[in-house]
């Protein structure tokens, strides 16, 4: 017996691209399946059933049904709207980059349970008001992980050497930590202070109500800001789109008071 | 070997780039004008050409125009007190058409779009700001589209006009004349009920 014509799941609404004059395509991300496209009908015009339910940054239970090439919505029902997220500019910025890093880095087809977890969670701590900068390094860090990315924070990438408490480098190229020693012979890897790499640590190995507890000095959030993006950058081999409007909102300092910045 | 005549092949070359014409479509176009008399044929063709040549963007807001500034700009009969901000010239007539606007327009050609890493520099975005420096704007009504891609545009033109004292609208959001409720997304809904009026 073949597949059944018609199936459900959920789903986080990842990215749209317009198809011809009403209809759009779907990228969305499945705990059971992965990353998928699916065609959204009708769905630009203002008394579509589908309409906000297929809005980006939407988590949703979708009928799909199996098309020739792509799988077509056919009833979508909202679970969670994330309404808190879209009625602030900087979380809403925020969801984007964490939605864009989710379809860089993923496969068509591969499903990945634990990854679709921390996606939804992510978006519900967006939501919740947490320190928005710990949610999108929490957010890095393990995403990296559940794909095979994990960066080396204990050991000297170069000499496997233990780190000692001291400025050390990290290298996006060998994906990890370099000694002082080590660090100065690379040219492509940036300083790392004691205090943001002990902070990776402690973000890369503990769960996230322990992660949240920890209070960033300002200092530490500008250095953190730049490694792992600097890393994510080197992986996709190119920037992350949606990372200049994060800059941009920061320049204008259009970013919420929780994350301890002025 | 080549069978159709090459005029005939150019033309549904050309056909076939427009946006959802397909070879066939393409074709069929082709093959309709070859058979309307030659003045039909140069007629779309003048005007094809003139869409190029004869249109430019209005130098105060930026809608597609024959003559600079725009015939909206320059009717001294609309209320310049009140911009309306659009993404696309093609929002400009449907909202016309309502006949309950007698203000004047700004489009920002497009929504900010941080997946397509556009911001607010690549949009019209400091040309309208700088509109509103004089003080005789009073109303600044946000039409952006009901996306997350307007809603960002909205979100961050309201921020930059805020200091600025001016009165910000946005266009009302709600159920659609013929929809149905129990298919109405929860953004759509919750923004109904808050925004529901008296009956």
């Amino acid at each position: 017996m073949g597949a059944p014509r018609s199936y459900q799941t959920q789903a986080i609404i990842i990215k749209q691209t317009k198809l011809g004059e009403v209809d759009k395509i779907l990228t969305i991300y499945t705990p059971e399946f992965g990353k998928l496209k699916a065609v959204a009908k009708g769905v630009c015009r203002p008394g579509s059933k589908l309409g906000g339910n297929v809005e980006l940054l939407t988590h949703s239970l979708l009928m799909l049904a199996r098309g020739r090439n792509l799988d077509i919505v056919t009833q979508s029902q909202t679970i969670d709207g994330f309404l808190v997220l879209k009625s602030d500019l900087w979380r809403m910025a925020c969801g984007l980059y964490v939605l864009e890093l989710i379809d860089s880095f993923t496969l068509e087809n591969s499903g990945n349970h634990p990854l679709f977890d921390l996606l939804l969670d992510t978006l519900q701590r967006l939501c919740q008001g947490d320190d928005s900068e710990t949610v999108l390094r929490y957010f890095e860090l393990h995403l990296l992980d559940y794909l095979g990315y994990r960066p080396q924070l204990h050991r000297c990438v170069g000499c496997n050497s233990p780190i000692k408490p001291v400025v050390n480098f990290f290298s996006s190229s060998q994906g990890g930590i370099l000694c002082s020693h080590c660090g100065q012979k690379e040219p492509d890897s940036r300083p790392l202070s004691v205090g943001a790499l002990k902070i990776l640590r402690l973000w890369q190995s503990f769960d996230y109500a322990t992660a949240r507890r920890v209070k960033v000095r300002s200092e530490l959030r500008s250095e953190l800001e730049q490694v792992m993006p600097g890393y994510i950058k080197y992986l996709l081999q190119r920037e992350v789109k949606s990372i200049a409007w994060l800059r941009e909102l920061r320049k204008e300092s259009i970013v919420d008071n929780n994350c301890g910045r002025n | 070997m080549v069978t159709t005549a090459e005029p005939v092949t150019k033309l549904v070359e050309a056909f076939n780039k427009l946006p959802g014409i397909g070879p066939k479509s393409a074709q069929r176009l082709t093959y309709y004008l070859l058979s309307r008399p030659g003045e039909e044929a140069k007629a779309l063709a003048e005007a094809i050409l003139a869409l190029k040549e004869k249109t430019r963007l209005c130098s105060v807001c930026f809608y597609i125009t024959d003559c600079d500034p725009c015939r909206i700009c320059q009717d001294r009969e609309r209320d310049h007190s009140k911009i309306c901000v659009v993404e696309r010239p093609s929002d400009i007539p449907p909202l016309e058409r309502t006949g309950k606007y007698n203000g004047v327009y700004h489009v920002l050609h497009g929504p900010i779009s941080p997946a397509q890493g556009i911001g607010p520099g690549e949009l019209k975005a400091k040309e309208f700001l700088s509109r509103l420096q004089d003080g005789s704007v009073t109303e600044v009504i946000l039409a952006t589209n009901p996306n997350l891609e307007g809603e960002t545009t909205a979100m961050y033109l309201r921020r930059m006009i805020l200091p600025l004292g001016i009165r910000i609208t946005r266009l009302a959001r709600g159920l659609p004349f013929g929809a149905d409720l129990e298919y109405a997304d929860d953004m759509t809904l919750s923004q109904a009920l808050e925004d529901r009026q008296e009956f």
